[in-house]
C-alpha cells in the first residue's frame, strides 16, 4: 500500500518553447532511436520491395509452380526452385544436428565447469573462429575435409554398414550435402557457444546457491536448474546459427557439388539458394534468368521469415513450460 | 549569378582535366582475358601517361549488362552478344555496339585416372557422350578406340563441370553442340546449362581441385590455367580428323581457319574450326565498344588503344600464354576502328 500513497508527480509547468522541448534530452533521445529503428525497418521493406518488383518477370511466368518445379535450364529458360530449397534446408539441418550438441556442450563447460580465466581465453579463441572469412572455410573444406571424408565415408558406408540406411547410400564423390553440412556446422558453432555461454553466465547466482543448498550436486544444479532457466537464450543462439547457415554462400558452394537435383542420400551432391545466386548472377545473360535469381532471393527471405516465426512460437511455447 | 559561376568553374575544371589531367576510361567484363588486359592497360599507360584504363573483371554477363546500362565505357565478353542483346543496347544507348576480338583462348579436357599417364585422345562424340551421361566407364569403346595401347580402367567416369556461369562453359558447350546433334537438342550451349550429369566446381580452381581429389574424373579448364598448373590435358579430334593438343599455334590456326568467313561484326564462333592443325575448342574474346562515343577525349583514347592493341599489344600475348590474333583478323579490325564515331 505504501507505493499507492506516493503522490503522482505533476510535470513541472514550464512554458518552454517548442524548440527547447524538442531538444530536451528525453525527446531527443527518443527521436534519434526512433529514426534508428525505422531505418532498419525501411531497409528491410525496401529490400523486399526491390526483390518483389525485380522478380516480376519470373513470377508472372512461373507463378507458384516455381516453388515446386525441379528444372533448372538456363538455355531453355525453364526454372524451378525446389532443388535449391531442398539443398538449403538439408545442409542447414545437418549443420544444426552436428553443431547444437557440441555447441551447447561447450557452452556449458565454459560457463559452469571451466576456471573463469581459461573460459575467457577459450571463448576469445572461439569467437575468433566466427571472424574467419567464409571462403577460408570453403578452402579448408575442399582441401582438408574432402580428402578426409573420402577416406572415412567409404569405411563407414561399406565396412561399418551404414550404407544400408537410405540417407547414407549411393556413391560418394567428396563433395555432397553432408560435406556442406559439416563445414557449416563448424561455421555456426561459435555463434551457439558464444551466445549460450553468455546466457548461462547470466543465470542468477541465487538460483545456483538455492539448488546447492537443497542438496543438489553441481551437475544436478547445472542440468536441472541452470540450463532450463537459460533455455530460451540457448534456443535463440540456435536460431541465430540457423539464420547464418541458411544464408551462407561461399563455403557451401565450394563443397556442396552444385548439382540442382533432389537426392535421397546425404552423400549426393546438391545445391543451395545462396550458392546458385552467387554462381549465376554475374553471368546471367537473359532478363528472365536475372529475374529468376532475384525471385530465389525472395524465396530465401520468405524461408528465413517462416523459420524465424516458427522459432518464435517454439520459444514462446517452451517459455510457458518453464514458468509453470 | 552564383549558379553561372559554379557552372563556369565546373566547365573550367573539366576542361583542365581533359587538357592537363588524365582521360579516365572504365571497362568491365570477362575474367578469362583479365591478366592480358591488365598487362596491356599497364603497358599502354607507360607509353601514354595521360590515359588511365580501369578494368573490373566481373564476368562476361556483367560486362554486357554494364556497357548496355552505360555505367562503363566499354565491356568485354568471352561470348559474343546475341542479336537481342544488341537491339537492347541500341534501344538504350541509341548507338550500335561493336565487337573487337582481342586474343584467343582455348578450353581443354583434363582428367585424373588411376594408372594412366599417357596423353589421351578424345573424339567429339566421346566428350559429348561422357557429358550426356551415356558413356559411363573409362574403358568404353568410344574412348578406348581412340587410344590404342593405353590401359583404361573399368571404373565409373566422374564428370566435373563449372558450377558458376562462365565463358569457359560457353565455349565447351558450344563445341559439344557442334559435334553432337543430341547435345544440341537436349542441352544446347550457354554460359550455364542444365548439365545432364556431373559435379559442379567453383571456378577453374574448383574444377581442378575436384578432378585431383575425386579420381577417375574428367573436367574442362582454360588452356592457360592447365599450362600454369601443369595439369595433364587431352588431345581433341578436329574437323580435319587429326588429334590436336591445344597450344598457342593450334589455337591461332583455328582462328585463321575461321577468319576466311569472318562476318563484318566479328561475332563468330571458331569451335570445331576447319583447317589442318586447328584446335577445335578455341574461341575469340571480345571488347564491346559503343559505336558512338560522345566525349572526344575518350573516343581518341579508346581508338588509340585499339590501334595499339592490334599492333604492339599482340606481341605481348604469347608471354602470358594467350594466342595472338591471325594477321587477316588484325587487318580487318584495324579498318573497323574507323566505325567508332
Amino acid at each position: 500500500m505504501a507505493t499507492a500513497s506516493v503522490p503522482r508527480t505533476a510535470r513541472p509547468v514550464v512554458r518552454a518553447s517548442y524548440v527547447r522541448r524538442i531538444f530536451s534530452a528525453d525527446s531527443l533521445a527518443q527521436a534519434i532511436f526512433l529514426v534508428c529503428a525505422l531505418a532498419i525497418l525501411a531497409v528491410t521493406a525496401l529490400l523486399v520491395w526491390e526483390l518483389w518488383t525485380k522478380s516480376s518477370l519470373s513470377r508472372d511466368k512461373f507463378g507458384l509452380t516455381f516453388l515446386t518445379k525441379t528444372d533448372w535450364d538456363p538455355v531453355a529458360g525453364n526454372f524451378g526452385a525446389l532443388p535449391f530449397i531442398f539443398g538449403t534446408l538439408v545442409t542447414s539441418a545437418v549443420a544444426l544436428i552436428l553443431a547444437v550438441p557440441f555447441g551447447v556442450g561447450a557452452a556449458i563447460f565454459l560457463a559452469e565447469l571451466a576456471p573463469p580465466k581459461a573460459s575467457d581465453a577459450m571463448t576469445f579463441l572461439i569467437e575468433l573462429l566466427a571472424a574467419v572469412p567464409s571462403v577460408m572455410f570453403g578452402l579448408i573444406g575442399i582441401f582438408v575435409l574432402v580428402p578426409m571424408l573420402n577416406v572415412v565415408v567409404p569405411v563407414l558406408k561399406d565396412d561399418v554398414g551404414l550404407g544400408i540406411i537410405p540417407i547414407f547410400s549411393g556413391p560418394f564423390y567428396g563433395v555432397s550435402l553432408l560435406t556442406a553440412g559439416v563445414v557449416l556446422s563448424v561455421m555456426v558453432a561459435p555463434f551457439i557457444i558464444s551466445v549460450s555461454r553468455e546466457v548461462l553466465l547470466a543465470v542468477p547466482r541465487d538460483l545456483r546457491e538455492a539448488s546447492l543448498a537443497l542438496g543438489a550436486t553441481r551437475w544436478e544444479t547445472t542440468w536441472d536448474v541452470v540450463v532450463p532457466y537459460a533455455r530460451r537464450g540457448i534456443m535463440g543462439s540456435v536460431f541465430l546459427a540457423l539464420a547464418r547457415a541458411l544464408g551462407e554462400t561461399m563455403a557451401v558452394t565450394m563443397v556442396v557439388g552444385n548439382t540442382p537435383k533432389i537426392a535421397r542420400s546425404l552423400l549426393a551432391p546438391g545445391y543451395s539458394i545462396a550458392s546458385v545466386i552467387a554462381n549465376e548472377f554475374a553471368e546471367a545473360t537473359s532478363n528472365l534468368q536475372v529475374s529468376t535469381l532475384i525471385e530465389l532471393g525472395l524465396v530465401l527471405f520468405g524461408l528465413t521469415i517462416v523459420l524465424n516465426g516458427a522459432a518464435r512460437l517454439l520459444i514462446m511455447a517452451t517459455a510457458g513450460k518453464v514458468s509453470q | 549569378m552564383k549558379k553561372n559561376a559554379v557552372f563556369a568553374l565546373i566547365a573550367i575544371g573539366s576542361f583542365a582535366v581533359v587538357a592537363f589531367g588524365q582521360t579516365l576510361i572504365n571497362g568491365a567484363g570477362a575474367t578469362f582475358p583479365f591478366p592480358m588486359y591488365s598487362k596491356w592497360f599497364n603497358e599502354y599507360k607507360k607509353a601514354h601517361p595521360d590515359v588511365q584504363i580501369n578494368y573490373q573483371s566481373r564476368g562476361s554477363g556483367a560486362g554486357i549488362q554494364q556497357v548496355t546500362a552505360g555505367t562503363v565505357d566499354f565491356g568485354a565478353a568471352d561470348v559474343p552478344m546475341t542479336d537481342m542483346q544488341m537491339q537492347e543496347f541500341t534501344k538504350q544507348r541509341s548507338a550500335e555496339i561493336l565487337h573487337f576480338p582481342t586474343v584467343l583462348g582455348a578450353v581443354v579436357p583434363t582428367y585424373d585416372i588411376k594408372g594412366v599417364t599417357a596423353t589421351l585422345n578424345f573424339t567429339g562424340d566421346a566428350l559429348a557422350g561422357i557429358y550426356l551421361g551415356k558413356i559411363t566407364k573409362w574403358n568404353d569403346p568410344a574412348i578406348a578406340s581412340a587410344n590404342p595401347g593405353v590401359m583404361l580402367p573399368n571404373s565409373d567416369i566422374v564428370v566435373v563441370h563449372r558450377a558458376e556461369a562462365s565463358g569457359t562453359s560457353f565455349i565447351w558447350t558450344d563445341y559439344l553442340s557442334k559435334v553432337s546433334p543430341e547435345w544440341k537438342m537436349k542441352v544446347g550451349s550457354g554460359a550455364s546449362v542444365n548439365w545432364p550429369v556431373g559435379l559442379g566446381g567453383q571456378g577453374n580452381e574448383g574444377v581442378s581441385g575436384q578432378i585431383k581429389q575425386t579420381g577417375n574424373t574428367i573436367g574442362y579448364v582454360e588452356l592457360i590455367y592447365a599450362i600454369q598448373n601443369k595439369m595433364p590435358y587431352g588431345k581433341v579430334k578436329n574437323a580435319a580428323g587429326e588429334f590436336v593438343q591445344a597450344d598457342l599455334n593450334s589455337v591461332t590456326a583455328a582462328a585463321a581457319g575461321a577468319a576466311k568467313n569472318m562476318p563484318e561484326d566479328f561475332r563468330v564462333s571458331i569451335t570445331n574450326a576447319p583447317g589442318k592443325g586447328a584446335y577445335p575448342i578455341s574461341s575469340f574474346t571480345w571488347l564491346l565498344i559503343p559505336a558512338k562515343i560522345a566525349d572526344p577525349a575518350k573516343k581518341k583514347a579508346i581508338t588509340d588503344f585499339l590501334a595499339w592493341m592490334l599492333k604492339d599489344g599482340q606481341s605481348l600475348t604469347s608471354a602470358l600464354s594467350y594466342a595472338p590474333l591471325p594477321k587477316d583478323v588484325v587487318a580487318k579490325e584495324t579498318k573497323a576502328i574507323a566505325k567508332i564515331k
